[in-house]
């Protein structure tokens, strides 16, 4: 090391870090989680089949909006102005990358991400392998300051979740409904408490006094946006959770535990 | 009760140095700061250290501790088992002098790059009127004792030398976007805090806000909102379009 803590003028300590706690743990957990994530995403998303109960009306939101003609019976709420998809395109595309875009950006993920799989720095006061560093300087990094394109369709992705839960509401009433809503209410939550809704709101202003509509709404945002981590790792359990359920059902593994 | 805990200091300058190995008296309720000065009393008459309050509000004692930027005085020997090896070493971010004691001129560099508070051209001193809930986000940041661990524990300079000349790091960077959320402030911040000094390299990873001894929310509530304010004048189209529209002031 000939830059950094290995830099000539500072104190001469061969040792990346001098930490003795588990360090290592919150970015090997985080990795972990993500992986997981993102593989049964993965699947999930390209199987194509078990999205949808059309008899109770369940969708997972990994199929919703479900726009296309190879929507099975009962998913495409919204109609199907998309014709037939080959196998290889999910159904889900409309919304996909969206979503993923607004957790690619979002400040919390940026923070999980930056350092537990770029190790940039894998935990505080603990050297990074890398030799340069420019941040979100210049692409592609840069891009990340379009966080808010994607928190404004994210949005609208929770209308449409919510419109999906609602619609399964006119089914009756089973576990799956309350699985579908807790995942809305977690997901609306987890959106509402991101940065740039927190700015859009308020935090832009310059004087909270002229506008106190914007700074209740700033300040209930500001008390949510504290949660924003724990709500970031919730939603991907609810979703995932949501899925399942809803897979597990649609094949016939479970039967839905109806209420009325 | 009073054992002996084994410390590792680091002792040395700019040209070399090594860390050393002292066995040393501790007592019920002290800190590390406590243990350094019996040190210097009992076994070490030559060991640099620098203090003053030992009451976690002047920002002299910042140190690293097994590897942890923190205060010397605010780290309780209570925290260790009495069997652990203690590591003390300067920050590691900034020149060595002797020992302890580092070179911080590095952030007063950065502090007199930073435009100072500015007032409307036409408010007088003693004129100056504002609102408790328009100042308050600011104040936030004003509770800073200057003790410069976030500027130590930042991966940007702390890993990469050559940042140095362009990255204010998180005490300054904080102290634009205090000015820039004053209600009295007119100075055009926003796009300085990118091009001048260097928000664009923090990647919002949290070390400033975890070592803060006064718990400032230094990423959520200082650089995040700075970095929306720079996506709104250089990044967001339409909030551009809007305020060339709209003709929209500071508000």
């Amino acid at each position: 090391m000939t830059s950094g803590v290995g830099a000539p003028d500072r104190a001469s300590i061969p040792a990346r870090t001098l930490r003795t706690d588990r360090w290592w743990l919150p970015p090997l957990l985080t990795n972990l989680g993500l992986l997981t994530f993102i593989a049964y995403a993965t699947v999930r998303s390209f199987m194509g089949k078990w999205y949808v109960v059309e008899q109770f009306g369940y969708l997972t939101p990994f199929y919703s909006p479900c726009l296309s003609e190879s929507c099975l019976p009962g998913s495409s709420h919204f109609g199907t102005p998309l014709p037939e998809l080959p196998g290889w395109i999910p159904l889900g595309f409309i919304a996909l990358p969206f979503l993923l875009g607004f957790r690619l950006t979002c400040y919390y993920y940026r923070k999980a991400y930056y350092r537990s799989v770029w190790q940039s720095p894998p935990a505080c006061a603990v050297a990074e392998p890398h030799g340069s560093y420019s941040g979100e300087t210049r692409l592609p990094l840069i891009v990340q300051n379009a966080h808010r394109y994607f928190f404004y369709v994210a949005l609208l992705v929770s209308v449409i979740n919510t419109y999906d839960a609602v619609v399964a509401l006119t089914h009756g009433l089973g576990l799956g409904n309350l699985v579908l809503i807790l995942n809305v209410v977690l997901l609306w939550a987890y959106t509402l408490s991101c940065h740039s809704c927190r700015h859009i709101a308020g935090g832009r202003l310059k004087h909270f006094s002229k506008h106190p509509v914007r700074y209740r709404a700033w300040t209930l945002i500001s008390k949510l946006n504290v949660r924003h981590m724990q709500l970031a790792w919730t939603t991907l359990g609810t979703l995932v959770l949501t899925d399942l359920y809803v897979m597990l059902v649609a094949s016939g593994a479970i039967s839905d535990l109806r209420f009325f | 009760m009073a054992y002996k805990a084994k410390f590792k200091v680091w002792r040395g300058d700019a040209d070399s140095g090594e860390l050393q190995d002292y066995l040393v008296e501790v007592n019920e309720g002290e800190v590390v700061l406590d243990i350094i000065h019996r040190l210097q009393a009992t076994q070490t008459p030559d060991l640099a250290v620098r203090w003053n309050c030992k009451a976690g509000k002047c920002g002299s004692c910042s140190a690293e501790v097994n590897g942890r930027p923190k205060l010397l005085c605010m780290t309780r020997m209570s925290t260790f088992t009495e069997d652990e090896v203690i590591t003390v070493t300067p920050m590691r971010t900034f020149p060595v002098i002797r020992d302890l004691v580092t070179d911080v001129s590095f952030n007063y560099t950065k502090a007199r790059e930073i435009p100072s508070f500015t007032p409307p051209a036409d408010l007088a001193p003693g004129e100056y009127r504002m609102q408790q809930v328009d100042v308050e986000r600011s104040q936030e940041f004003r509770k800073c004792i200057e003790c410069f661990l976030c500027q130590n524990t930042c991966h940007v300079v702390r890993d990469h030398e050559d940042n140095k000349e362009s990255f204010a790091g998180p005490r300054y960077l904080m102290r634009v976007a205090e000015l820039e959320m004053h209600p009295l402030d007119v100075a055009d911040r926003v796009v300085e805090a990118q091009d001048q000094h260097g928000l664009g390299f923090c990647n919002i990873t949290k070390c400033c806000s975890e070592v803060c001894p006064e718990h400032i929310k230094i990423t959520d509530n200082a650089l995040i909102p700075m970095k929306e304010r720079v996506a709104d004048r250089k990044y967001d189209p339409v909030v551009w379009l809007g305020s060339k529209i709209f003709r929209r002031s500071k508000t």
